[in-house]
């Protein structure tokens, strides 16, 4: 595979939400290689010396001058807000507008590459799901749970870029559930000390250690790649097999009492796992990742019980 | 009475009766082991540590099949195959090591024939096979069902997870009649009906020998006399077959007639997958009529429905 770095190239890689844990990780990877120019609202206080930061909104003003310097090889958004206490407007002004304006200056000031970090959620977990899902496969997941209504959205904005632009070489990456020290639901829920589970289901569950997406984060910077690629895991296993690997407490709820009972402690603010969610838990959501492996030789490095284990690793990592 | 004496009394007749209990256990542990051959055969701990090995460089089974679930189902199975429904499996060396789509017909009322298949498939064959079938969307949403089918092998049927499974060299068993074979009336009983053709583009498409089975002796497991539409429609079903045993209380299982189960010669085709209806009909004419004469000549054959 060709170096990411692409060496001689002076120009900066622009990463947004970089201060989030995948981000930071992301950073540590590049920085050495490449000038690292980060985005984001939130400050990043032990970044590495030679990467320049920039505390600010990506609608602002200054986010568009970073791109008129046309000193700008590469954009790769991790800026994704899913937060579900968060509303909808909230949503879709942070995560479909502020991208559809880095696109825009993307594009008008011919920034050759786009990477996009979706996530395989766009698919939806349902019942009729092919067992590994292509990348051509219909995005459902905003169909029962219209909160991820802006993923979906911000997953067509990149994909409508990277068919209107074939000059640019704009790249989408769908991995499944991300597990490591990220904040993310797949991670906080096997984290929980007692894991309810729904009784009667055991869905296979696919899994990907966050080193590996920060991987083929970087060998998507490679000149050449471009499209849409699934990102899977080490080989799947079903639900009860994780979490008897991970030594957890398991609680089982039928669904109907499940769904009551997560959509009222939702709205007590005793948890933030929204109740639609439970389809995650419920049916399967698994991509089919030949095409990454093809196209950028990916390949997860990291073994099941390591990618599992990863969510207990050190918090403030 | 003292308690001390009581005790001394208890002893005594436990130190009589021990030996006698012993030797009861030692019988009855005799028979159960006895009985536990005959059903599931010398070597059922080989064959299902030969399932669970098969997927071991897969890092498991992609689709979520669990030995030790099978294992415990093919228990319970075996009782229907073996004893139940005695059945007799006829030229199962004719399906091949890798990959193969079995073609068979469907009937019953309940589709214990799959079940059979698969019992036929575990307990027959040398090499043990999982035989992946394809379960209605549905299934899918059943708490417990939708558990188990994925732990014994059974997958959703969409196209992708057959060519999938077939790309890793399974065995899949296919009805092309669907459902309305299962619920034929007795009076169409071993009547094919029409055959879907999905089943040819995806044989075709990833070169994967075709081979028709005939089973026999599950039409006469419910005698079905028609079937009630209204009643369907009332309970938005398919069916509602009118079956007069389930009214009979206590008769609710099948008959104990015998299962036959006949394995043809596979065949191949070759072809484009995406040709015109027409063109994939006649191949499809060609496995429905094999199979049709499987079973007629099973038919003609057989001395008796339930001996």
């Amino acid at each position: 595979m060709t170096d990411a770095s692409d060496a001689g190239d002076d120009r900066a890689i622009v990463i947004t939400g970089i201060c989030g844990r995948l981000g930071r990780r992301l950073t540590r990877l590049l920085h050495r290689e490449a000038r690292v120019i980060g985005l984001d609202r939130r400050a990043f206080p032990d970044r590495p010396r030679d990467i320049e930061h920039h505390e600010i909104d990506l609608r602002s003003k200054r986010a568009q001058d970073i791109f008129r310097s046309g000193e700008v090889r590469a954009l790769v958004h991790l800026g994704v807000m899913h937060n579900p206490r968060d509303s909808a407007e909230e949503h879709h002004a942070w995560n479909v507008v502020a991208f559809q304006h880095l696109l825009e200056y993307a594009e008008r000031y011919k920034v050759p590459k786009v990477i996009l970090l979706s996530s395989a959620n766009v698919y939806g977990p349902r019942p009729d799901n092919a067992q590994f899902l292509h990348e051509e496969a219909p995005l459902l997941g905003a169909g029962p749970f219209s909160e991820i209504r802006d993923l979906v959205g911000l997953d067509m904005c990149a994909q409508s870029y990277l068919w209107r632009y074939p000059e640019t070489e704009a790249v989408i990456l769908r991995p499944s559930h991300i597990l490591g020290t990220v904040h993310n639901a797949p991670s906080n829920y096997l984290r929980l000390k007692l894991v309810p589970t729904l009784l009667g289901f055991d869905p296979m569950m696919q899994v990907v250690h966050q080193d590996d997406v920060v991987w083929a984060l970087r060998a998507a910077l490679a000149p050449g790649v471009r499209g849409i690629f699934n990102i899977g895991g080490p080989p799947p296993v079903p639900l009860s097999r994780a979490l008897q690997l991970l030594e957890r407490s398991v609680l089982k709820v039928p669904h109907s009492v499940a769904r009551v009972a997560v959509d009222r402690l939702f709205r007590w603010r005793v948890t933030d796992f929204p109740a639609p969610e439970l389809d995650f838990i419920r049916y399967v959501c698994m991509v089919d990742d030949a095409r990454a492996r093809a196209v950028f030789g990916y390949r997860p490095q990291h073994a099941l019980l390591e990618t599992l284990r990863a969510v207990d690793e050190e918090r403030w990592q | 009475m003292e308690p001390r004496n009581a005790l001394a009394r208890l002893a005594d007749v436990a130190s009589h009766a021990m030996p006698l209990a012993e030797r009861l256990r030692a019988i009855a542990r005799r028979a159960t082991d006895e009985l536990k051959t005959r059903l599931l055969g010398r070597d059922f701990e080989q064959r299902t540590a030969i399932l669970k090995e098969r997927y071991l460089d897969l890092g498991g089974d992609p689709f979520g099949f669990d030995a030790d679930t099978a294992r415990h189902a093919a228990m319970v199975i075996a009782f229907f195959h073996r004893m139940y429904f005695r059945t007799e499996v006829f030229g199962i060396e004719n399906v091949p090591a890798g990959r193969a789509l079995l073609v068979a017909n469907h009937s019953g009322q309940v589709p214990i024939d799959a079940a059979i298949v698969g019992s036929s498939m575990f307990f027959d064959a040398n090499p043990p096979r999982v035989v992946r079938a394809m379960v209605d969307r549905w299934a899918a949403t059943l708490p417990f069902v939708s558990a188990f089918f994925t732990r014994i092998g059974q997958v959703v049927g969409v196209p992708e997870n057959a060519r999938r499974l077939l790309e890793m060299g399974e065995v899949l068993l296919a009805f092309p009649e669907g459902i309305r074979g299962v619920s034929k009336p007795f009076d169409r009983r071993y009547q094919l009906e029409p055959f879907g053709l999905g089943f040819m583009r995806l044989a075709i498409e990833t070169k994967t020998p075709i081979v028709p089975v005939a089973i026999i002796g599950a039409e006469e497991q419910y005698v079905s006399l028609g079937n009630i539409k209204w009643a369907a429609r009332l309970l938005d079903i398919p069916v509602f077959p009118l079956v007069p045993q389930l009214f009979v209380p206590g008769a609710q299982m099948p008959l104990p007639t015998r299962y036959r189960v006949h394995f043809g010669e596979p065949m191949s085709f070759q072809g484009d997958p995406d040709d015109d209806d027409t063109v994939v009909a006649e191949k499809v004419w060609l496995v429905r009529q094999t199979i049709s004469d499987m079973l007629r000549r099973g038919l003609s054959s057989r001395r008796s429905v339930f001996l």
